[in-house]
């Protein structure tokens, strides 16, 4: 069964219509671009950026899905990971400077596990310190968790300066395949294939696992299964910790993606997460794939076309998919 | 088995229980019967946790578990089937099976005599063992809903309204099923509304006016009080 199928399987009643929509609004910048080989590179950028938003943003929505809190502190996990990224690159040195696959990717990948456990650990703190004070309690839970990542913008300038930093992508993964006239960025295609991979470990794990099950019975209806016996702030524990995880690969991919990183990197980027959530609907995680896709599309398309109406766009594009579907494209909570 | 002394339940600025003294005996099937919005299913929701007594004691098996999280309820062996049903409806049936078979870590470790013996008892949850919950009729998602609390052995059934908006053969079929197992020992706490499931079902009933109990005794001699169940129900059955 395909990964597609399983989610088919997954989400009963549900139709297909919304995994049209971003092969339509790649057909549709089609003839707009212009020229083709300049439309596939803008399609695979709006691809990498779409599939690192993903990594960002599926994490909120489960959290969001199973426990009905708003985390507005989410981007502090995108840029712990991000700084993560900047100190790994320090101790390896010339190890990422080296025209080197084998070398280039080892960095990248222990960049990439550094900065997850950082931001898992401070993830864990923040849900018992920040968020489990205030379950339930809708404004609170903005406040604080907004308050949660200021303070914690601050400790980034504390510990590694308030100044850019760069972050430069690894020599191996610089440049561009040529496909035709078609630049395919190295780093980009890298970017699609990790985040096709963590949405197939992600659909593996609920899907086919119990805790899976759970996690998606829970977003359902969490008093049912803490009826049928199973402790569901564990469990809500479990996902928060592996949801800031995930933010912090997506900040590490992220801050690569920009090249540099300044401590507002998460504020910066909460936004995108937001428009996807809202699109994708609340607590689905394969509403929160459709959107982040379409987002990251939408940004590369406008961005090339009117960079001015780039972040205009995306929320316009909220906008027509609210209008289609109030609810989101996959509305999995309704409260 | 269990026994509610003095329980006050209060939701929000309301006063729903005002000191509701009653008991559950063991092996039974006890029939919690009262007009709309006399308490029945806040009395349940009590006992398992979901909302808490303000005053008063519940006790299961000797167990004050009055504030006791809805889980450990649960992990004493009370099954709950709430009166929207819980269905899970983007898991399939047999998904939604596993979750309560919480001593089984695949599908593959369902209890296999426990599953017979549930599709003996509902057929249908064969034939739509891989479907999606959300898909099934009203009637399947009752019959998903009651085989989920016995997928497991439990000490104590606990269903609110199983007969509700249901059609008379699916009715027949779920009196069939506790019938079945009353034989075999299970005791229940059962709201209905339906009067011929509540005949045919009940050892023991219990009525509620007002959030208190006004009645609680065997259901035989109920039954053949006719002005009493008039007092009590306004009608006769």
């Amino acid at each position: 069964m395909s990964m597609l199928q399983r989610w088919r399987a997954a989400a009963p009643g549900q139709d297909a219509l919304p995994w049209l929509l971003a092969p339509l609004l790649a057909l549709l910048a089609w003839p707009l671009v212009g020229s083709t080989d300049t439309w596939i590179t803008l399609t695979v950028a709006g691809l990498a950026m779409g599939m690192i938003i993903f990594l960002m943003a599926s994490g909120l929505t489960l959290v969001f899905g199973l426990m009905d809190v708003l985390n507005f502190g989410h981007g502090l996990f995108i840029a712990l990971g991000a700084y993560m990224a900047t100190s790994v690159w320090g101790w390896l040195g010339a190890a990422t400077e080296v025209a080197d696959w084998g070398l280039n990717l080892l960095a990248v990948g222990l960049a990439m596990a550094a900065g997850m456990t950082l931001a898992a650990l401070v993830g864990w703190a923040f849900e018992r310190l920040i968020v489990r004070p205030v379950y339930g309690q809708h404004l609170k839970q903005i406040l604080i968790t907004m308050g949660g990542m200021i303070m914690g913008e601050e400790l980034i300038k504390a510990f590694w300066g308030p100044l850019q930093m760069a972050l430069p992508l690894p020599e191996a993964l610089r440049g561009a395949f040529w496909w035709g006239d078609a630049a395919l960025e190295k780093y980009r295609l890298v970017a699609v294939a990790v985040g096709l991979a963590v949405w197939a470990l992600q659909v593996s794990v609920l899907t086919r696992t119990k805790v899976g099950l759970l996690i998606r019975a829970g977003v359902q209806d969490r008093e049912m299964v803490e009826a049928l016996g199973y402790r569901i702030r564990a469990l809500f524990v479990g996902v928060f910790v592996a949801g800031s995880a995930l933010a912090g690969l997506g900040g590490v991919m992220w801050g690569l993606y920009q090249q540099n990183v300044v401590p507002q990197i998460g504020a910066q980027v909460n936004v995108l997460i937001f428009i996807v959530l809202i699109m994708g609907g609340l607590g689905s995680t394969g509403g929160a794939v459709i959107g982040a896709l379409l987002v990251g599309l939408m940004a590369n398309y406008t961005g090339f076309l009117a960079p001015k109406l780039a972040l205009f766009s995306n929320i316009a594009l909220m906008a027509a998919v609210l209008l289609w579907r109030p609810q989101g494209l996959y509305p999995v909570v309704n409260r | 088995m269990l026994r509610f002394e003095g329980v006050h339940t209060h939701i929000g600025a309301y006063h729903i229980l005002h000191g509701v003294e009653m008991t559950v005996p063991e092996g039974a099937i006890t029939l919690l019967l009262g007009r709309n919005g006399v308490g029945k299913t806040t009395t349940l929701r009590t006992l398992m946790g979901l909302w808490q007594a303000s005053r008063g004691r519940i006790v299961f098996e000797g167990k004050d578990i009055t504030h006791y999280p809805t889980p450990d309820i649960a992990r004493l062996g009370i099954a709950y089937v709430p009166e929207n049903m819980g269905i899970f409806a983007d898991l399939s049936v047999a998904e939604n099976l596993l979750l309560a078979a919480r001593a089984a870590p695949s599908l593959g470790a369902l209890p296999r005599e426990r599953v017979d013996w549930i599709f003996e008892l509902f057929p249908a949850m064969k034939t739509f063992w891989q479907h999606p919950a959300g898909k099934l009729s009203g009637g399947q998602k009752q019959m998903l809903a009651v085989s989920r609390a016995i997928i497991e052995p439990r000490r104590l059934l606990v269903v609110d309204e199983p007969s509700k908006g249901l059609a008379p053969a699916i009715i027949d079929n779920m009196i069939q099923a506790f019938a079945a197992l009353k034989a075999q020992g299970v005791t229940v706490l059962l709201v209905e509304q339906n009067l011929n499931f509540a005949r045919q079902l009940g050892d023991h009933v219990v009525v509620m006016d007002n959030g208190q109990v006004v009645h609680q005794g065997a259901m035989g001699a109920f039954m053949a009080d006719e002005s009493l169940q008039q007092s009590l129900l306004g009608l006769a059955l």
